[in-house]
């Protein structure tokens, strides 16, 4: 259902009736948080979201399925993956969450370089469909582009985020262990999951063997022991279900929906507006900041405009940048804040490609409960002090053991009820780990406006300009090498590896473009997240990062965004702004 | 993300799926109504032949409880592509030419044993094949590997004839996918609990104890 779009239109309200103290472009992870703090810090808060509302527990069709309620048993049909060569990548465009994705025809864009675009465009965004993981940045991250020289220099470092970190961990809710590593600080974590007995016996098999490197409980957005906080946004605990791409019923992860919205809604000074593509933001060069939003309403296709004090910019990575772009006027002509001409430019992402399996003998007398939402993971061990590798910076690994059902492969006939009853019970234990790496952001590895096509909503199509170096190469190489020795120390046999060739974009961990620094010459936004040449907006999603670190970067998103909206308050009190 | 989803789903890829779409002309003289790529009679005998893969025990009811052939006619229609599809649509009408051949009665006539008897040779036969393909993929560079990905995604790829898996590895593979995530498979067969509520990493095992479904 479009909502009251009328009652707010521009022609029929007049400007003060479209006047908000602040605007939240996109509600996903960072946005949600920005509308989290914004309303609870007393801004009459708009936010805007391009696709259809989705409420917590009401719009999530799926959530309850077993298996066998799914016509294709959770499967994706022919035509839908033909339809979508991109968002069917996905692992999770299957049936079970499929209306989570964006369908490649909905919204175009041009890869001038095959690069997988997965996007969510619903109130909630990706938040719904997230992985979850939630490490913290190290300062070996933020320093390690400036120590190394490769990139640009952050303008924060660790100290300068740490208390927001526990700002964001307490909110939403992390599960882990203190683990004491200085490449992964800790936080203010909740019970981990249990490590299963394989997973138990590769962190003392790998501590043995090396002594520096740590198999630990990843740190995970998942309630598995739900304080006040989290009782208060009315979330219970996580289940154990491990259906979450389809939105949990019980809040046991953390979303947009779930937690920070209907926070925001709480203090009466949100609105959120869906069907609103934003068509840019508008630059009132006497002031000489930004004075609002020009929107495109997608159902009626009309345009209005919407203002504010402050511009947030959460509309996902590339769709931020796209909008920067977009948002051009005499003093910006190449792009909002874009004097230095950056924008767009230092695209990254994570390196996803390395997969790896294999099979341990034993442990045959345990098993586990309930489905565990979450991996393990080895911290970053490479590039740490030094260099100490043929490739620049560094990677997570992500791994875990599992024990599936027999595949009854040994037993002598399969057909039959011998062969039924084999596969019944469960079989060997499996284990299996996978990539993500760091990138190094190149100024060639870009993004920007197609100047002849256009979007059903008339704004001009994205070009995508990104692509893998010798850099990834030699770290994915070095992961395989690595993990097969740690594996075959602990005694895992049949490792096999892959390359998954995969195109950038599909580790849906794209960043940068309109990235963090104190030079204005060499960046976009300054160390409180605004634009260095327009101090009121701020851009806090994934288009700020300057560089792409090892760690799942959705929660540096939300603790930026939730330190940029602390100082944009405080700069508003004092008239700053 | 959460990629084991993505690597069980690999391995279902790896098995090989497909096709479909067009009427029969081969070797069947009075082909029975079909509404779309199946006869009534289709899904009967699909029924019988997940069946006798996997059959009623004390445990648990078969394949047919599960309405096997209803769930292949599913899958081949709307997750199939068409080359498959023929394949699978094909090897219907191949089971029943060799049924006849090897006991001179249909499949629906021979005895449990004779069913299971002759399924066996046909999964040897599949098996074989399976081996083969395998054997053509080990011999394929990673790059080729992912120049036939992408050229799957485009829908440019012509798969050679060697690498067509065996129809009765279709039936097989849609038998065991769709029996263990069907009720009677997941919740009789195995277990399965909706709600876990929490997780426990590390419990005892005892032989007997059945495999959890999901």
């Amino acid at each position: 259902m479009p909502q009251d779009s009328s009652k707010i239109n521009i022609n029929s309200g007049g400007v003060q009736k479209n006047t908000y103290d602040a605007i939240v472009i996109g509600s996903g992870i960072s946005g949600g948080w920005a509308a989290k703090e914004l309303c609870e810090l007393g801004l009459k808060t708009l936010v805007l979201e391009r696709g259809r509302d989705v409420k917590h527990i009401k719009d999530y069709p799926t959530a309850n399925l077993a298996p066998w309620e799914f016509r294709h048993h959770g499967g994706i049909t022919d035509k839908d993956k033909k339809e979508n060569p991109v968002a069917s990548h996905c692992y999770a465009f299957e049936e079970t969450a499929m209306h989570f994705f964006v369908k490649d025809k909905e919204h175009q864009y041009i890869q001038e370089k095959p690069f997988d675009w997965i996007r969510g465009y619903q109130v909630g965004g990706k938040s719904l469909t997230w992985g979850r993981c939630t490490q913290r940045w190290s300062d070996f991250e933020f320093s390690g582009p400036q120590r190394f020289g490769y990139g640009w220099d952050w303008p924060i470092r660790y100290k300068d985020v740490a208390s927001w970190y526990s700002h964001v961990e307490k909110f939403i809710g992390v599960c882990g262990s203190k683990d004491g590593l200085e490449a992964m600080p800790d936080g203010e974590f909740l019970p981990p999951f249990e490590l299963n007995c394989v997973e138990q016996h590769l962190k003392e098999s790998i501590l043995k063997n090396y002594g520096n490197r740590f198999l630990v409980h990843a740190r995970w957005a998942h309630l598995t022991q739900p304080n006040q906080t989290h009782i208060d946004q009315g979330r219970g605990k996580c289940q154990a279900r491990n259906l979450c791409t389809r939105g949990c019923p019980f809040g046991g992860y953390f979303s947009s929906n779930s937690s920070t919205l209907p926070w925001a809604a709480k203090t009466g000074n949100l609105t959120i507006r869906p069907f609103s593509v934003v068509h840019s933001i508008i630059y009132d060069e006497q002031k000489q900041k930004a004075s609002g939003v020009r929107i495109v309403d997608t159902n009626t296709k009309q345009s209005t405009e919407f203002f504010a004090k402050i511009i947030f910019v959460n509309g996902s990575a590339l769709n931020s940048n796209l909008i920067l772009l977009n948002s051009t006027s005499k003093r910006f002509p190449n792009g909002l804040g874009n004097d230095s001409g950056l924008l767009g430019k230092y695209i990254c992402h994570h390196n996803y490609r390395g997969w790896l399996g294999g099979e341990i003998d034993g442990f045959t007398d345990s098993y586990y409960f309930g489905r565990n939402p979450t991996d393990a993971i080895i911290a970053n061990y490479r590039n740490l002090h030094q260099i100490d590798t043929d490739f620049l910076g560094g990677y997570t690994t992500y791994c875990g053991a599992h024990r599936d059902r027999n595949n009854g492969n040994n037993n002598p006939q399969q057909i039959g009820a011998a062969y039924k009853e084999s596969m019944t019970e469960p079989g060997g234990w499996t284990v299996y780990a996978y990539l993500q790496g760091e990138t190094i952001p190149k100024e060639k590895n870009h993004v920007r406006l197609s100047t002849d096509k256009k979007d059903d909503w008339g704004i001009p199509q994205l070009i995508t300009s990104v692509e893998y170096d010798d850099n990834d190469d030699k770290l994915l190489n070095d992961f395989f090498v690595q993990t097969e020795e740690m594996f075959t120390k602990a005694g895992v046999k049949n490792i096999y590896h892959t390359d998954s060739k995969q195109a950038p974009g599909l580790d849906i961990h794209e960043m940068g473009g309109c990235r963090m620094g104190n030079d204005p010459k060499t960046s976009m936004l300054d160390k409180w997240n605004a634009l260095h040449h327009c101090k009121n907006v701020f851009v806090t999603d994934g288009a700020c990062m300057t560089s792409t670190g090892n760690q799942s970067p959705s929660i540096l998103y939300m603790t930026l965004t939730a330190r940029a909206a602390n100082y944009v308050v405080e700069q508003l009190k004092k008239n700053n702004i | 993300m959460d990629r084991r989803e993505a690597l069980s789903r690999v391995a279902l890829i790896m098995g090989g799926t497909i096709i479909g779409a067009e009427a029969f002309l081969s070797g069947c003289k009075n082909p029975p109504a079909k509404e779309g790529l199946f006869s009534t009679e289709d899904v009967a005998l699909l029924d019988e032949v997940g069946d006798t893969i996997l059959p009623t025990t004390a445990a648990s009811p078969g394949a047919k409880a599960a309405q096997i052939g209803a769930f292949m006619k599913v899958i081949v229609t709307d997750c199939y592509t068409p080359e498959d599809q023929k394949i699978f649509t094909d090897g219907i009408i191949k089971l029943q030419d060799a049924a006849q051949k090897k006991y001179s009665k249909s499949f629906m006539e021979m005895s449990p044993e004779q069913r299971t008897e002759f399924l066996i040779a046909l999964d040897k036969e599949a098996n074989d094949r399976s081996k083969e393909i395998a054997a053509n993929d080990s011999k394929l560079t990673d790059e080729q590997k992912h120049e036939r990905k992408l050229q799957q995604d485009l829908g440019t790829y012509k798969r050679p004839v060697e690498d067509d898996p065996h129809y009765f590895s279709l039936i097989k593979q849609l038998t065991l996918w769709g029996y263990f995530t069907s009720k009677p498979g997941a919740t009789q067969a195995l277990r399965y609990v909706a709600v876990p509520g929490s997780y426990q990493g590390c419990i005892p095992y005892k032989k007997g104890d059945k495999a959890w479904a999901t």
